[in-house]
């Protein structure tokens, strides 16, 4: 059973940010009010506001500390108190959004040998075969919690058990856009090349990542991502298109 | 209305104040690393002050102006010379066209900033003209500026004109012209202490992490660049190992993945991470990390919340005084 009420907590991060954290699990009942709280934000801010980035389980909202105190002039509080009380009367008040019918996704994959180089790692951590690994990340339908880390980033929920591995205990100072990798619990996509610290199982040709668009990330959260195999003579021919 | 970038150096890009509002796509904000430089180098050539300029690296840099030009150079002594001779930071400059600016070697910190006077005519993307190499968007053609580069100004404002007209009138014979007066700020670029909020995950580290932290030095490594910077020394653990959420991280923030070597968070950073938080750089000192180089050693002191807000807020009291007094200047010439 999930806990329906979990405590929020108000955090700085920094001077100029603060972290509303609603909970420390990736569920759906908890990652609908950060999608709420993000909603509300970007239609209705306040002075000072300059962004806010959903996450899993939290929304962090950036501000101008100098701007902050002009706006709201009270001189003995911190700007963090001050947009502490914002957050706590928004989050008293806020409704949830209505549920939509999520768009599916297909994301190719060519997994293993050299676009995947800890496809044999995640494989040996859990007892399986590489083979095995493929067909559990293949078969499973992820809903993008949040876009984040780079840009288009998906991070997915829905990652079978049996296939989670640790993050590499430093991360690789440069993997190759179109990666797929998995952290702990987590799997997703690296949409552009980029250091980063997830196990690689595979690569896919697709671009997750158009800065030409109003909608920068070809994903979105709340959509549902579905992982295809194919072949490296697949992936190439892909690729081709693509040019 | 061009400058022509002669030999490009190390590392030169465009930027700005950065790209916000697309962090939630996961959009980098980069931006200047050294941001107080920046606006500097803008307020005093009478731009906007989040208009992009030139970041350029350590040394190596030799840019030409095509046309006079009122320009301005900011942040670390990276040896200026105009046609050989010498050329001071912090002022407004006038240089007549063809001069060659190089930056010939690092004295102190380790990026310089160019500003011209009406800014470079650059296309927007997401907003912003900062050049985010990874992503290869922004700047010019979204990358780091090659020989040949032609890159297009802006006209001037009224305000930049008048006092380009100025030193056009006065100046003779040499090749440039610098005000007999400089901002004060150079003072930020020698610094080796960087004021440091605890993190979200401070706790979670074991008691002698949590000690090492602010009392011993970290070197900064090679792996260091526009994203972040490595750090080695002492080996930061946890009290027992545990897995986090991915979350928002900020300019500055410090995490630690588990080999135990900080690293520093900065202009090109992720919109999120998954390693634990150990600290979180003040925003007001995070223009001196940005003048630090590999090789460098670097110390954390702990401050409160509220001290890193009250040095935010004089410290953009400090560049609103300066905007002002920058108006008001009678201007004088060498």
């Amino acid at each position: 059973m999930k806990k329906e009420r979990e405590e929020i907590h108000i955090k700085p991060l920094g001077e100029s940010a603060v972290t509303v954290q609603f909970g420390t699990e990736i569920n759906s009942f908890i990652n609908k009010k950060v999608k709420a709280l993000a909603t509300k934000l970007q239609n209705d801010s306040f002075s000072g506001f300059i962004e806010c980035t959903p996450a899993f389980s939290s929304v962090t909202v950036f501000f101008d500390p100098f701007v902050v105190k002009q706006a709201y002039g009270e001189k003995e509080k911190t700007s963090f108190q001050i947009v502490r009380a914002i957050l706590e009367r928004m989050l008293k008040t806020f409704v949830e959004e209505k549920e939509s019918t999520p768009q599916i996704v297909e994301i190719p994959v060519c997994y293993g040998g050299d676009f995947g180089p800890d496809l044999d790692f995640v494989a040996e951590h859990n007892g399986l075969s590489a083979d095995e690994v493929i067909r559990l990340h293949a078969s499973a339908q992820y809903p993008v919690y949040m876009i984040g880390f780079a840009p288009g980033f998906p991070y997915l929920g829905g990652l079978s058990e049996k296939i989670n591995a640790p993050r590499r205990p430093s991360p690789r100072t440069s993997i190759p856009a179109g990666s797929v990798g998995i952290a702990g619990s987590q799997t997703g996509v690296y949409p552009i090349s980029t250091p980063g610290g997830w196990q690689l199982i595979g690569r896919t040709p697709m671009a997750l990542f158009r800065p030409d668009r109003d909608q920068p990330s070809v994903l979105s959260a709340g959509d549902i991502v579905k992982f295809a195999p194919i072949t490296k003579e697949e992936y190439e021919q892909y690729r081709e298109r693509l040019q | 209305m061009s400058v022509q970038i002669i030999r490009p150096g190390l590392l030169a890009t465009i930027q700005d104040l950065g790209r916000y509002g697309f962090q939630q796509y996961g959009v980098v904000v980069g931006g200047a690393m050294d941001s107080l430089s920046l606006r500097l180098a803008n307020i005093l050539v009478g731009n906007e002050e989040g208009e992009a300029a030139i970041e350029i690296t350590m040394m190596g840099t030799s840019l030409q102006f095509k046309e006079d030009a009122l320009i301005s150079i900011t942040g670390g002594n990276l040896s200026p010379v105009i046609d050989e001779n010498p050329v001071p930071s912090w002022r407004p400059i006038f240089v007549r066209k063809d001069a060659i600016l190089s930056f010939t070697g690092c004295k102190l910190g380790c990026r310089a900033y160019v500003a011209v006077a009406g800014g470079f005519s650059i296309p927007e993307v997401m907003n912003s003209k900062s050049t985010y190499m990874r992503g290869e968007i922004g700047g010019f053609k979204g990358r780091a500026l090659r020989e040949g580069d032609l890159i297009p100004l802006a006209e001037e404002n009224s305000f930049s004109r008048k006092v380009k007209e100025a030193y056009q009138r006065k100046l003779k014979q040499s090749s440039f012209a610098a005000a007999d007066w400089h901002v004060p700020f150079e003072r930020y670029v020698n610094r080796s202490v960087v004021r440091v909020l605890k993190g979200a995950e401070f706790e979670k580290f074991s008691d002698s992490s949590q000690k090492q932290f602010f009392e011993q030095e970290f070197h900064i490594t090679p792996q260091s660049d526009r994203m972040g910077y490595r750090l080695s020394g002492a080996s930061l653990q946890l009290k027992e190992p545990f897995e986090l959420l991915s979350e928002a991280v900020a300019n500055g923030t410090i995490q630690v993945p588990g080999d135990g070597n900080p690293i520093v968070l900065l202009a090109d950073r992720q919109t999120t991470g998954g390693y634990p938080r150990i600290g979180q750089i003040a925003a007001a000192d995070l223009p001196v990390i940005a003048q630090m180089k590999p090789g460098d050693r670097i110390r954390f002191q702990e401050i409160p919340l509220y001290k890193a807000e009250q040095l935010y807020i004089e410290r953009e009291q400090e560049i609103a005084q300066i905007r002002t007094a920058l108006l008001l200047k009678k201007w004088s010439f060498e």
